[in-house]
């Protein structure tokens, strides 16, 4: 039971850690980065030559905090990305998440009602599959982001598989 | 309404053969009717004077035509669609044919059904008849029979509840209602006391009278003090009397199909919950009984029935702990609340005053999550429904070396300990994974009786 106290995350996460906890794709990191990119890029540009074209060049500062809050985000993405990572146990799927808020869930295969995978159009470019487990409980959040699609098509029907032979009833 | 086990779907030729299948009771069209009449009657008194403007321009024979035909027209359409309107039990469901212009057959699995429910109206009570509310998983809304005579109603009842529990087809139609052995019947003054020490609606009626006055004062105008005061006097009703009328002469028994509710002054209600399928029970303790040592107790159950899941409005703790033998026979009380843990001092930077209400424990049947200082809320999950156990940290938990974990169960509902010790939450979410597998491994089967 080692790996549930431990986690994934601890030091260096899931890409050192041993114990078969998987990390998920880089694609990921890209996807994200690209997107913060996309969204404070033209803000920062914006804010950077509006001003001195409407005559005010001190206003032009104002990009500095979206270039800073830009880098952070960066960082803070990386980090995040770090700290995913799922583990198939015997019975039960861990997953492992977040770096302020960190969350790990445990999801008994006997207990799924519903494995979903899904994949927009974004994520298709980058070759990235979300997946998604459902149980009888609303609140059981379980969901890994950034599957290969091979892994994530395998990882359904292992979960599909090993659900149907530990299923339990309500 | 989209089950994957497919308990709806379009009528078509097999579902209810023509000439089977039993019809609601006569009076079923007649509980709309008074609806529109009354509409009709509170609108034309308001007009009043238009009305009688109208009837002396175009004659009160076509007033009174108009009317009769919108009766006639409603009898009609309520007539026939009691014609239409069919039940029938088949081996493994329960099939309901409703609709006369769209049809619409619901399909009940007999082995997936939770509870069911009689209910009797004041006025329904006054024509001896009764409704039938199913509670089914997967479905969301519950699948109501109404009206049905009160004897046929039981009579569906028991055997329903005796197919689902897998007596042999052919006794159950005369297997009857399942003997019932009374276990404990609320006392009417400990009712009245327990409801009058609830601070909920003291709060209510001070509010009123504080706010009302204020208000009226303010704006020198009746009608906004009017929109206050009017939802707290609903909310002090519901606190107050009309919780003593649906609470009265509470009774919980015991029977092979599970353990019966009933409940009500005016309106009396009937209810049965099947033995293994409460995903949790939730113990109340407001502040105000808590020098009397008593205890309110509420279940959660998938499908979500009877009122907000109550099994006992009120009871001392020696009935408590004998309820709570018969719901989760591993389970004791005193044993569980003495594994309870409180949440470390250190926690107090987290949850100032709050902290002292907050604490776990979990004994070899059930998870127990303790919060609220002045209504102490005890959730107990048994291991065997728990669905996902989640560790949850954030910043400033982790600064102090905290930690949550989250219990989720089938009912939609989640037992959260809050403020445990880091490395100890960590170690507890492995064991309580654990403790799930095994406990679902010897979890009964979904039919209780065979």
């Amino acid at each position: 039971m080692d790996e549930v106290a431990r986690g994934p995350g601890g030091d260096g996460g899931p890409g050192s850690a041993d114990e078969g906890w998987r990390p998920i794709e880089a694609g990921v990191l890209t996807l994200r980065r690209l997107l913060l990119a996309c969204w404070l890029g033209p803000l920062a540009l914006a804010g950077a030559v509006l001003p001195p074209v409407l005559g005010a060049p001190l206003w032009a500062l104002l990009a500095l905090p979206v270039l800073a809050g830009g880098g952070w985000g960066w960082w803070a993405l990386e980090r995040n990305w770090l700290s995913w990572g799922y583990l198939e146990r015997d019975d039960d799927l861990l997953i492992n998440r977040g770096v302020l808020w960190r969350q790990l869930t445990v999801v008994p295969y006997g207990r799924m009602q519903l494995v979903e995978v899904t994949s927009g159009p974004l994520e298709r470019r980058f070759g990235l599959a979300r997946l998604q487990l459902h149980t009888a409980a609303a609140a059981t959040d379980a969901t890994i982001p950034g599957l290969a699609p091979a892994e994530a098509e395998r990882l359904r029907d292992r979960l599909t598989e090993l659900g149907e032979a530990r299923s339990a009833g309500l | 309404m989209n089950p994957p086990d497919g308990e709806s779907g379009n009528g078509s030729a097999d579902e209810i053969p023509s000439g089977r299948g039993k019809r609601l009771h006569p009076l079923t069209p007649w509980r709309r009717a008074w609806a529109p009449l009354a509409g009709l009657f509170a609108v034309a008194l308001q007009n009043a004077g238009e009305v009688r403007d109208q009837a002396e321009g175009a004659g009160l024979g076509w007033l009174l035509l108009g009317v009769a035909v919108l009766v006639l027209g409603a009898t009609a359409y309520g007539y026939l669609s009691w014609r239409v309107t069919r039940y029938l039990v088949t081996e493994t469901e329960l099939r309901i044919r409703t609709g006369l212009l769209f049809r619409r057959t619901a399909h009940l699995r007999l082995d997936r059904i939770q509870a069911i429910d009689i209910s009797r109206p004041l006025l329904a009570r006054a024509f001896g008849v009764a409704k039938l509310k199913m509670d089914v998983v997967g479905s969301g809304s519950h699948d109501e029979l109404v009206f049905l005579a009160e004897r046929e109603a039981t009579e569906l009842r028991a055997e329903l509840l005796a197919r689902a529990a897998g007596i042999a087809p052919e006794a159950a139609s005369s297997a009857g209602e399942a003997p019932a052995r009374e276990l404990h019947q609320v006392d009417s003054r400990m009712l009245g006391w327990s409801l009058a020490l609830l601070g909920s609606a003291w709060g209510s009626l001070l509010a009123a009278l504080v706010t009302t006055p204020l208000i009226w004062l303010a704006t020198d105008s009746v009608l906004p003090a009017l929109a206050v005061l009017l939802p707290l006097l609903a909310a002090i009703w519901r606190g107050s009397l009309g919780a003593f009328l649906t609470q009265y002469g509470w009774t919980v028994s015991e029977s092979p199909d599970g353990l019966r509710l009933d409940h009500g002054l005016l309106q009396r209600d009937h209810a049965t919950v099947p033995p293994g399928r409460v995903q949790a029970v939730r113990i109340v303790e407001p502040v105000l009984w808590r020098r009397r040592g008593w205890l309110r107790v509420e279940l959660a159950v998938a499908g979500e029935g009877n009122e907000g899941g109550m099994l006992l409005p009120v009871g001392t703790r020696e009935t408590v702990r004998a309820l709570l033998g018969r719901i989760l026979p591993d389970v004791d009380l005193d044993e569980t609340l003495a594994r309870i843990e409180a949440a470390p001092t250190r926690a107090r930077w987290a949850v100032p005053v709050w902290r002292v209400g907050y604490g776990y424990g979990a004994t070899d049947a059930v998870f127990v999550a303790r919060h609220g200082r002045l209504r102490r809320t005890h959730t107990l999950v048994p291991h065997a429904k728990v669905q996902s156990v989640r560790l949850a940290q954030g910043p400033w938990e982790r600064r102090l070396g905290l930690a949550s974990i989250h219990v989720d169960q089938g009912a939609n509902g989640t037992a959260t300990a809050r403020l445990l010790d880091a490395a100890h939450a960590a170690d507890e979410v492995a064991r309580q994974a654990d403790r799930s597998r095994l406990g679902r491994r010897s979890a009964t089967p979904d039919r209780w009786l065979t």
